[in-house]
């Protein structure tokens, strides 16, 4: 039997119905499972994501971009493939796409995660016969952090720091990442102040209907020392410019990913605190949700892959890499 | 072990001493006495003995995790830590118990008397207990490995602010070799402790740079002596016990066992300030010698017999009891003198003699030969001054530095805020036909320079290991240090103190920079 699905340069292809996956290079129809820059891109003539990714890939591709909706569960033909969107639980939106020829199921995970962070909707397997998943964090040293510890974990660094006089500035990624913390912290210690580009992603997602704490964006007009003891949310790239500076000397520094599982990480960040917070699966996570497939066949991609694949291979499945050159964002 | 845990996490992260020392003084004003004291034993280097090697601890963590080898090997490449890596891929803990630190370092130390199989199933039980962010301190602890470096100093600042009383009275109590088996908290830092008034050193003078030697007025009314590289420090014999204590804060009596026997010849209630120099047998040694005795924790016979150490008194702070900081440096400097003379030759104490001197100019001209003596410069001192007075009274004018015209050869990459520059360079003298490094530097280089320097780099990389680049001869450095001596340890044979580019000199050609030999000669002039 034919494969489903192929790798090629341009990203994932599916010769059944003529289109690619998460493409990396301008291609007429894209499937896009959520809207990180290394998923969502520019270029394309079609997109097909899921109603509720489709605001944030609009605001980030411009009026321009043509993307076609549709809903979580809902079968669409293309050509003479199948093709279905189901919950990731990466961000807001993100899906796994199924698609299935001649009774063959393969399924593209993009970005996932197992856990529900209450924002994305939550996870779901999907049986198939080939699974493609990522493993940013395909080792048995990625466990997370559980989801009450890591609230009182913030809640009691920015709690502090209020106490101190202190500003917290926490950087996070803008899309999935920066809502999470949104809705993990607890809004009564004190003001939460957002970079724009982070703001930006809030108004998107609030418009679609899913509440998020009041914010308050960072413009050249507010004056931030207004604020005292406020949490900040910035953007990994803006704590490390100028925009930074305006808080003054008296802050208190932290970021939020997967990586601050690694003491070395956190040291080379130099940040005052890592919080281990991630959007993907953790090792557990992976392993669980590949089982939870019913897959023989599973491609690694994205991380860890030659260590995940000979674990796989040795847990008895057929495991391959898939190469990409991209950046995945953690 | 939670609370310890935070404290350890808190201390290790790469935030300043204010952020450590708020969280030390958090975990003082909370825990329990008994964890308070292993804590201030475990941050002062006095670890329970290691009970099973890393190694074990790593396979039994395979084991548990169901890992295989080679995956743990990979998760260790990523991680760089042994401890950690065990600690990050365990499995989840299935309860959490969260007994004291003293609870689990007296579980260790039930364990070192149970069999392998034992303390394994014992161990594997506690881990289960614990979440990974304790189990990395618990492991450190295991393997003896939980060593806190540099926090000491905030340690000592810290018991210090908890306790409302100063630093050398918490250095002085921490000081020896005490464990929390043999003390109690209350003992250890609280009770009062007659000897402590008694060890108690005085401010130091403040000293500054001399920038223009005619602004000091009359030569006729200061003093000059040496300015000597090594610790500066304070003896002290008060009670029939003595204390010494470097300029830094530290206590370093038991470092400098040599002066042990001036407790025999000097009457009780008598302070001394003065610098410490090395020598072995009659030659004299660098600074460096000085610093790398007082810094270690035990001083072994083979260490004495290799340096011994002497006191180059300069001043005398306490006579007979009274405290002579008023008196002028002329009455204080008497008094030394007659102690000195009463003391046999033999003893390692000497008097810092003066400089003699009629001008300006003809000091200069002892500042400029000042190396060849061993000292860094001169020390200057209003006679009429008292120790501590309003305006410095302390001066020290430095010997021009040595100086060496190098080649660079190596350069490296600098930390990740300053990728896109090259931060650290190795300079290389001739050594007939070739070039050997003989330092490593980038003070003295302006911003400027180094953007410069690293363009030109990249564009004239031979080859590179890893961060480092070996570029093509081509810049003449001048290279500044104080102090130069034989180091075995270093392809050239000599290390420097406090290297610094002084120029670059863009238009000397690489022929022309010094040679091995002429680094040699340094060294036997003054090293
Ligand atoms: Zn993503
Ligand atoms: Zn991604």
């Amino acid at each position: 039997m034919a494969d489903v699905l192929t790798f090629t340069k341009r990203g994932i292809y599916c010769a059944a119905g003529d289109f690619y996956i998460d493409p990396s290079k301008p291609v007429e129809r894209a499937l896009v499972t959520h809207g990180h820059s290394d998923h969502a891109r520019s270029g394309m003539t079609r997109y097909l994501a899921t109603r509720s990714a489709k605001p944030v890939i609009q605001h980030r591709l411009g009026p321009n971009a043509v993307i076609d909706t549709i809903a979580f569960g809902e079968t669409r033909q293309i050509g003479d493939a199948t093709v279905s969107f189901h919950p990731a639980g990466h961000v807001p939106g993100s899906a796994q796409i199924r698609v299935s020829v001649k009774g063959e199921v393969w399924v593209a995970s993009g970005d996932y995660k197992t856990v529900d962070d209450g924002l994305s909707e939550p996870f779901e397997p999907v049986p198939c016969h080939a699974f493609i998943t990522e493993c940013t964090f395909g080792l048995p040293i990625f466990n997370w952090t559980p989801k009450d510890i890591l609230a009182r974990q913030i809640n009691d660094w920015w709690a502090t720091n209020k106490a101190a006089g202190r500003f917290s500035v926490l950087g996070a990624y803008a899309l999935g990442k920066a809502q999470r913390l949104l809705t993990t912290v607890n809004p009564d210690i004190g003001p939460i102040l957002t970079h724009g580009a982070i703001e930006a992603t809030n108004i998107v997602l609030r418009n679609q209907g899913i509440t998020l704490p009041q914010t308050i964006p960072v413009t050249p007009e507010l004056n931030v020392h207004d604020h005292p003891g406020a949490l900040i949310l910035a953007t990994p790239g803006a704590m490390a410019q100028p925009w930074g500076a305006q808080f003054g000397p008296d802050v208190s520094t932290a970021f939020a990913s997967g990586w601050m599982a690694l003491r070395g990480q956190r040291r080379r960040r130099a940040m005052d605190r890592g919080f281990v917070v991630s959007d993907h699966a953790d090792w557990a996570g992976l392993n669980t949700a590949i089982r939870e497939t019913g897959a023989t066949k599973v491609f690694a991609t994205h991380g860890y892959t030659g260590s995940f694949r000979r674990w796989l291979a040795e847990q008895g499945y057929d495991a391959q890499i898939v190469a990409t050159d991209d950046p995945a964002d953690a | 072990m939670k609370a310890a845990a935070d404290l350890f996490a808190r201390l290790d992260d790469p935030t300043g001493p204010d952020a450590k020392i708020a969280a030390l003084l958090g975990y003082f004003q909370t825990a329990p006495d008994g964890d308070k004291l292993w804590t201030v034993a475990l941050l002062s280097g006095r670890t329970p003995k290691r009970i099973v090697t890393a190694n074990q601890l790593r396979a039994w963590a395979i084991a548990c995790a169901g890992l295989k080898d080679w995956l743990f090997e990979d998760s260790y490449r990523v991680v760089g830590d042994l401890s950690e890596t065990i600690a990050l891929v365990l499995p989840p803990p299935s309860r959490h118990e969260n007994h004291s630190l003293t609870h689990w370092i007296k579980t260790i130390k039930r364990l070192s008397r149970m069999d392998e199989e034992t303390r394994k199933s014992a161990i594997l039980n506690i881990w289960d207990g614990m979440p990974a962010a304790e189990r990395f301190w618990f492991i450190k602890l295991l393997t003896g490995g939980l060593r806190a470096g540099t926090s000491e100093s905030l340690l000592i600042r810290a018991l210090a602010q908890l306790t409302g009383q100063d630093e050398p009275a918490i250095t002085y109590r921490l000081n020896g070799t005490w464990s929390p088996d043999t003390t109690t908290w209350h003992n250890l830092i609280e009770a009062s402790d007659p000897q402590l008034a008694l060890s108690h050193p005085y401010p130091f003078q403040p000293s500054q740079q001399v920038e223009n030697i005619a602004d000091l007025g009359n030569p006729a009314e200061w003093q000059a002596t040496h300015a000597w590289g090594g610790a500066r420090c304070q003896f002290i014999l008060r009670g029939g016990s003595h204390a010494l204590w470097s300029q830094d804060g530290a206590l370093i009596t038991d470092q400098v066992p040599e002066l042990a026997p001036l407790r025999d010849f000097l009457p009780d209630g008598t302070v001394i300030e003065g610098a410490l120099r090395a020598f072995a047998g009659d030659a004299p040694l660098g600074a460096d010698a000085v610093h790398a005795r007082i810094t270690r924790k035990k001083i072994t016979k083979a260490m004495r017999a290799e340096t011994q150490l002497v006191l180059i008194a300069n001043d005398l702070l306490e006579h007979d009891g009274s405290d002579l900081r008023q008196s002028t440096l002329d009455i204080r400097h008497k008094h030394l003198k007659n102690h000195l003379t009463s003391t046999p030759d033999q003893l390692p104490l000497r008097l810092s003699s003066a400089v003699e001197f009629a001008s300006w100019s003809d000091l200069e001209t002892q500042r400029q030969t000042a190396r060849t003596a061993g000292a860094d410069g001169l020390l200057l001192r209003h006679r009429d001054s008292p120790y501590l007075a309003s305006k410095t009274m302390r001066w020290i004018w430095n010997a021009p530095p040595l100086t060496v015209d190098a080649v660079l050869i190596y350069a490296q990459a600098g930390p990740q805020s300053r990728a896109n520059l090259f931060t650290e360079f190795t300079f290389a003298v001739w050594n007939g036909q070739t070039l050997t490094p003989f330092t490593r530097t980038s003070t003295g280089l302006t911003d400027a320079d180094l953007a410069e320097l690293s363009t030109w780099v990249r564009k004239n990389t031979q080859s590179k290991f890893g961060p480092v680049r070996q570029v093509t001869p081509t810049h003449v450095f001048e290279i500044a240090f104080d102090d130069i001596h034989a180091s075995p340890r270093h392809k050239s044979g000599v290390a420097l103190r406090f290297p610094r580019v002084l120029r670059w000199h863009k238009d000397k050609p690489v022929t022309e920079a010094n040679t091995l030999d002429d680094l040699k000669d340094m060294r036997a002039t003054y090293g």
